[in-house]
């Protein structure tokens, strides 16, 4: 196993110069454009690393909005305080242990608990926050105040989603990568050949959770006033989902698939008719369980492979998977 | 080679409900033993491999691998103490390769290879096993009895001093049975203990000097397979059952 | 003693709701997280008849429930059975059925934000007050509380002692062995979904009696319906309608000795010490 193979080189480098490319975007834009790239790329994130835990594991997570609320919620309490590369830490950490501790309680259970008990989590955050918040600071809300504008949050975004990228290269290489192949075939193997299979997961889903929370830090400073309805806002979760599945979880750039072009209609659907947000997101879903359960990129791999067979006879070895 | 038990089983019980499948079972096995557990459908022998393997947990007894209690463990740990075992229906790992499923079996338990090596021993376990060269062939094509070589290869991959066989000689037909036998008898060298599951008589006869006869949940017999597949009691559980393949 | 009786109100409602969903998932194993929708939608239709037609509530369930019966007859056979036939297994059904449910929970809420706005609603029917133990409580609650009650048993004594519903429970134990005694499985699944979205019906025609509603407050609702059915075991009427009692004590002592911003806590720590000790929940069965 070589440290990067030819067709891995290849995407290097095509990953490079997008990413270069990327960058310039704020020196081209400054006001609604920029705005939306910075809602792109943030999806993106959230979406990959949701996609990090929920593709191996198809364990539907709704949790997205607790980590992202606990991530801005860290940088709203200390931004005053402490500077602020040492909150985004503080906001990994405590989304981390946050994802570790529901992890433990859920994961060694089937899916079923984990969807229901991620459903709430978002809104139980939420409350006890804001009691917290009224017991012992006496206002609900806080106000951040910085020099960060939209552009250097589009561009820590950017080096975030690097980061995520690589770590999700990285994890698939790695002992956890294969245990997680081996447990998506069959668990009962898993545990058979020495896997902990309730740790693993716990891992994964620890390390998916640590990067929502970064994101929501990063995020923190676009408020200007943070209070829980807002950072605590389920809907980032069901947008994710529907992201995620949308563009699809096999690869790791899969949900970039769904993130783009659901983000642009998101937008355009909010701000022409703002009642009928709702509608679109339980049409996508719907879409997305009848007619892509396996999201775009699944459309993308069967069609791929209807082309392959016309063209090769008898195909030689196929590639291994991802 | 001590003559202290490698295994051993005290008054394992195992009950789903008001169904008892395992009743009060006991036995030991001696390091590099190679035994037949038989008995009619129904008797319990499969779970009481899964109790030992973890994949089930007794509801009361023990269980014990080299003196360590491993009943109540899950089957992780028992299987990073040096337990691998094949299943009765053959579970391999359709989406990775067969170099890869062999590696499977290296990576996790006390062998924890990785990297080039990990894809040699793989090579050199296949071989053993008789598919030698097709480690990149994908698994979800091969036959019956490829498989059952490939899951033989991840289980020793794991190199454990316990080797549970879920028949694994089901399903063979006459040459690939000869062959099947071989390969268990060319494993007894490497001084493996291995406990095999099984309905052919022939094999067990081939195999195994000493057998274990289960029926209904208890134990009924446990001793050399010439005298134990003689025993009148035996035949009567067998009566109208008897299958030499 | 205030905490027992608005409690076991609070409980007795829920029971209900979660009676709807237990059926839906122990049955028919579709887990309808768009049960909070039903619930709301029974809740607008009693407040249309009680204040356009004056047809009283609790009367009113004997054509809200039927209507709610039929419509969960037809989501089941339209958008659920696909899903079921072209499911390979248990698990990949179970995440389907929970994302197209939620498909339907977000265009139920849709449509009715948009018919009604995000107002909340109310209305005053029975709400004189009713002395018990020396504290007052609203007529409403009271007989909501005996409504729910009349209907459990109702339920209770059709499940477990008439032929038909036999054969419902024999599905939610096994649908392979219940077909192999000559049930008609895809039926009785339909059957127990529509049943299932009617009783949780009733419970939204009662809870409208007492209850402030808006068209968003579905998702709370299903939400404690989901941890009560897996509390209770799921499947299980008697563990449901116990489960219910307990999550509307709890919340009841909790907001009246804590504070009423943690209910949400009180019920995530029951829903957790049932993971972490039970997860089957009280009446179920172990998996073996």
């Amino acid at each position: 196993m070589s440290l990067m193979n030819e067709k891995e080189q290849r995407i290097a480098a095509i990953a490079l110069v997008l990413f270069g490319a990327a960058a310039m975007i704020p020196f081209a834009d400054d006001g609604y454009y920029l705005s939306l790239c910075v809602n792109i790329v943030m999806y993106a994130v959230l979406c990959t690393a949701w996609t990090l835990f929920s593709g191996p594991t198809h364990y539907i997570s709704l949790a997205t909005a607790a980590f992202f609320g606990v991530g801005t919620y860290s940088v709203g309490l200390g931004i005053d305080t402490l500077p602020f590369p040492l909150l985004v830490a503080i906001a990994a950490v405590a989304s981390g242990v946050l994802a570790g501790l529901v992890g433990l309680a859920t994961l060694r259970l089937s899916g079923v608990y984990f969807v229901i008990f991620t459903l709430g989590l978002a809104e139980l955050v939420r409350q006890v926050v804001t009691w917290l918040q009224v017991k012992f600071l006496g206002a609900v809300g806080l106000y951040v105040f910085t020099d960060l504008t939209e552009k250097h949050i589009f561009w820590m975004l950017l080096a975030l989603a690097a980061v995520v990228y690589i770590t999700g290269w990285l994890v698939n290489r790695s002992r956890l990568g294969f245990a997680m192949r081996i447990i998506g075939n069959d668990e009962t193997v898993a545990r058979h050949v020495g896997i902990d299979v309730a740790r693993a997961k716990v891992i994964l889903f620890m390390i998916s959770g640590a990067f929502i929370g970064i994101t929501g830090a990063i995020l923190a400073p676009r408020f200007a006033y943070v209070e829980p309805p807002s950072a605590f806002n389920p809907v980032i979760s069901f947008q994710v989902v529907i992201m995620a599945l949308l563009g699809g979880t096999g690869r790791l750039w899969a949900p970039l698939l769904g993130v783009i072009p659901f983000t642009i209609l998101f937008d355009r659907i909010s701000a022409s008719f703002p009642n009928h947000t709702s509608l679109l997101i339980g049409v996508a879903f719907m879409a997305i369980v009848y007619f892509l359960p396996r999201g775009v990129m699944g459309l993308i791999d069967d069609f791929r492979a209807r082309h392959a067979k016309s063209r090769h006879a008898a195909a030689g070895v196929p590639e291994a998977a991802e | 080679m001590s003559s202290a038990p490698l295994l051993s089983v005290e008054k394992a019980r195992k009950a789903f409900g008001g169904l008892v499948a395992v009743n009060d079972v006991d036995f030991t096995v001696k390091q590099s033993e190679l035994i037949g557990l038989i008995g009619p459908n129904g008797s319990g022998k499969t779970t009481m491999m899964n109790l030992i393997s973890g994949a089930l947990k007794p509801t009361s007894g023990t269980i014990r691998l080299a003196g360590e209690a491993i009943s109540g463990m899950p089957a992780h740990k028992i299987s990073q103490r040096g337990v691998a075992r094949t299943f009765q229906l053959v579970r391999i790992l359709p989406s990775l390769s067969a170099v890869e499923n062999v590696i499977a079996g290296a990576v996790f338990g006390h062998v924890r290879a990785w990297g080039d090596d990990a894809y040699r021993e793989a090579e050199v376990l296949l071989e053993r096993v008789g598919l030698g060269g097709r480690g990149n062939a994908p698994t979800g094509s091969m036959t019956y009895i490829d498989q059952k070589r490939l899951e033989l290869a991840r289980a020793l991959a794991a190199e454990p001093r316990l080797l549970l066989l879920d028949e694994w000689l089901a399903g063979l037909n006459p040459t690939e049975l000869a062959e099947g036998i071989a390969l268990i008898r060319a494993l007894t060298g490497s001084g493996i203990t291995i406990v095999m599951v099984e309905h052919i008589m022939e094999a067990v006869r081939a195999l195994c000097p000493r057998v274990l006869v289960m029926n209904s949940g208890k134990l009924i017999a446990d001793g050399e397979t010439g005298t134990v597949l003689a025993d009148p009691q035996v035949i009567a559980a067998y009566l109208g059952e008897v299958s030499d393949a | 003693m205030d905490i027992l009786v608005t409690g076991t109100v609070l409980g007795g409602t829920y029971a209900l709701i979660a009676l709807g969903l237990t059926l839906q998932y122990g049955v028919a194993r579709i887990m309808n997280l768009a049960n909070g929708e039903n619930l709301v939608l029974a809740c607008f239709c009693a407040f249309w008849l009680y204040t356009a037609a004056s047809i009283n509530p609790v009367l009113g369930i004997l054509i809200i429930a039927p209507v709610a019966f039929a419509l969960n007859w037809a989501i089941y056979v339209f958008a659920m059975k696909p899903l079921v036939d072209r499911a390979k297994n248990r698990g990949q059904l179970e995440i389907d059925s929970i994302l197209a449910t939620f498909g339907l929970m977000f265009i139920m809420q849709g449509v009715m934000l948009l018919v009604f706005g995000g107002q909340y609603f109310s209305y005053n029917f029975l709400s004189e007050p009713v002395r018990i133990l020396g504290e007052n409580y609203g007529l409403n609650r009271i007989v909501s509380l005996g409504a729910a009650t009349l209907i459990a048993v109702v339920l209770y004594l059709f499940l477990y002692r008439t032929r038909f519903g036999t054969a419902v429970r024999a599905v939610s134990v096994s649908p392979q062995s219940a077909s192999l005694v000559a049930i008609d499985v895809p039926r009785m699944s339909a059957f127990a979904f529509a049943l299932g979205g009617g009783l949780t019906a009733a419970g939204g025609s009662l809870l409208s009696t007492y209850y402030t509603f808006n068209s968003s407050m579905g998702v709370i609702f299903t939400m404690k319906a989901l941890i009560i059915v897996i509390m209770g075991g799921v499947g299980d009427v008697r563990g449901a309608v116990l489960a219910a009692l307990l999550l509307g004590l709890a919340e009841t002592a909790v907001a009246s000795l804590i504070d009423p911003g943690l209910t949400l806590a009180a019920t995530y720590t029951l829903f957790i010490l049932v993971l972490l000790f039970r997860p089957q929940g009280i009446f179920g069965r172990q998996t073996a």
